[in-house]
């Protein structure tokens, strides 16, 4: 293995500082207005740093192990969520197949051609083969009812949980001149911009927020945390640009970029949420509920960040 | 040395459980205490008491023990290996034909040793549209036979979808056991009143239940 760059562990340490400082704060705050652990606010502020802590460390020594790791992490995700989506699905029986095969092919087959970097494949599989194969093992059952419905649920699972959240290793395999050997702050970036958008949005909304922005879709969101949150987050990714092959005022356009998809994702996941009768997707991670919860605007950004980037700045 | 790969092959299964389920345990009835009961739970898979095991303190685990019939969990090497040794399940033989030991008795003797168990009063896995199949009398025996245990009512959610009987390739998805809250055979309560208390209260512990 090679040293980690000297930008990548200046990141993370300047991520080590945040949490140190936010978890300084949980504490204060815990002994001032929740000593007995019975304000919900403060308690669910304090689980949420703790996740935090596991989340950073996760993504730092996935990042420090290079491709493999980057792979393995976000391959981790990708199962993780496709298995809170697929609960959430009216699947039947006769559906059995085709999900364990999208849970035991499409999902490695997917990552293993983001790790030997064949573009060509693997931007097509899911939304060309597995899109036709998938159905075809479904249909082999015989069982008819709600048959289309059945299918795109598995469509849509596959590319949202698999497709999607592997753009983010993906990002590995682009060549920028003068950026070789640094592509994992791409994804540092990446990863950063739309975490901090979402606390960011949490936190203007919290301080400003008045008039709802989606009230069916999501009471917590107001257009004031919203504009606040993406226009912070915008600078923190113009901020970043140090760690990037972009100039300032690119780095704040490709921020900009995955802040409104990361947005919109989120409100796409709460539509689905709301359909389905849920608060959140799962409760693996604890004050953040599951998954899909804490990767709901990465899966929207990704894609998108990473085809703007290859077209952009990628030779290959 | 059997011991060691019984606590081996229980880690191994435990660490399957999750990755395949990430199974959740909700206390909504009762506290995951020391207090002995008998946990009763509906039944659609082998996997069944694995997940309510899963979702046991570790402390509570080792003194909690499946009741399984024996026509099944003796028939192989493997099974019994799992059965007996890893589990240490309380292995009854449901044919009242060939049987040469009272299944109550079986029952009561291991809770007299201090140890709480999980039964399954639909008495088969349940394979039918119907979330549950009409109890055994087992449980009321098992009840008159102990009044003093408490009787844990166990919903065990989305299992039969991972594993649907004569599938071998499991489906991950997520799955929840709900324990509710504890009861005890009334004063002169008859079998039918009891039985249909006990399918009541396991019933209100499902999500479908609740939903509609």
């Amino acid at each position: 293995m090679t040293m980690p760059h000297p930008d990548l562990l200046a990141v993370l340490a300047g991520l080590l500082g945040v949490l140190i400082v936010a978890s300084t704060i949980g504490y204060v705050l815990q002994r001032r207005l929740s000593p007995d652990g019975s304000n919900a606010v403060v308690e669910n502020l304090n689980d949420r740093i703790r996740a935090w802590w596991i989340m950073i460390v996760l993504m730092g020594l996935a990042l420090i192990g290079g491709k493999t790791g980057v792979t393995l992490l976000f391959g981790f995700c990708s199962f993780a969520a496709l298995r809170e989506f697929i609960t959430l699905t009216d699947t039947r029986r006769a559906d059995h197949w085709a999900l364990a095969a999208g849970f035991f092919i499409v999902l490695p087959v997917q990552y293993y051609l983001i790790w030997i970097d064949w573009y060509g494949l693997y931007s097509i599989f899911i939304p060309v083969y597995a899109f036709l194969l998938m159905p075809i093992i479904a249909s082999l059952r015989g069982d008819t009812e709600h048959f289309l419905v059945r299918i795109a649920e598995v469509q849509w699972a596959l590319m949202i949980c698999v497709f999607c959240i592997s753009h983010v290793p993906a990002l590995l395999s682009l060549d920028i001149p003068g950026f070789q050997g640094r592509n994992v702050l791409l994804i540092a970036f990446l990863v950063i911009v739309v975490q901090m958008s979402d606390v960011l949005q949490y936190v203007w909304g919290k301080l400003l927020g008045r008039t709802k922005i989606a009230p069916r879709l999501s009471p917590s969101k107001t257009v004031e945390g919203f504009v606040g949150g993406a226009l912070s987050a915008t600078l923190v990714g113009a901020a970043l640009s140090w760690m990037t092959p972009f100039t300032p005022l690119q780095a704040a356009f490709l921020a900009l970029a995955i802040v409104l998809m990361g947005f919109f994702g989120g409100l796409v996941m709460s539509a689905i949420k709301r359909d389905r009768g849920i608060k959140d997707w799962g409760h693996l991670i604890a004050g953040h509920g599951g998954f899909l919860d804490r990767l709901d605007s990465v899966v929207f950004s990704a894609p998108i960040f990473f085809h703007l980037v290859r077209y952009g700045w990628s030779t290959t | 040395m059997r011991d060691i790969g019984a606590s081996l092959a229980g880690a191994l299964i435990l660490f399957f459980a999750r990755f395949i389920t990430a199974v959740r345990g909700r206390w909504d009835g009762v506290a995951p205490t020391d207090e002995q009961r008998i946990y009763f739970a509906n039944h659609a898979s082998h996997g069944d008491f694995v997940l309510i095991w899963t979702v046991l303190p570790r402390r509570l685990r080792f003194a909690t023990r499946p009741v399984a019939g024996s026509d099944y969990w003796l028939k192989s090497s493997l099974r019994r290996f799992i059965g007996r040794d890893v589990f240490n399940a309380v292995l009854i033989d449901r044919d009242p034909a060939t049987r040469t030991a009272d299944p109550i008795v079986q029952m009561s003797e291991a809770l007299d040793a201090g140890s709480s168990l999980i039964v399954f009063p639909e008495g088969t896995r349940n394979t039918t549209d119907a979330p549950l199949l009409p109890f055994k009398s087992g449980l009321f025996h098992l009840a008159q036979a102990r009044p003093s245990v408490a009787l844990v009512p166990v919903w065990i959610d989305n299992l039969n979808r991972v594993m649907p009987k004569g599938e071998f390739v499991p489906v991950p998805l997520v799955c929840t056991v709900t324990f509710g809250a504890a009861l005890a055979l009334a004063e002169g309560e008859t079998k039918q009143d009891f039985l249909a208390r006990a399918e009541a209260a396991l019933l209100a512990l499902s999500p479908k239940a609740n939903a509609s």
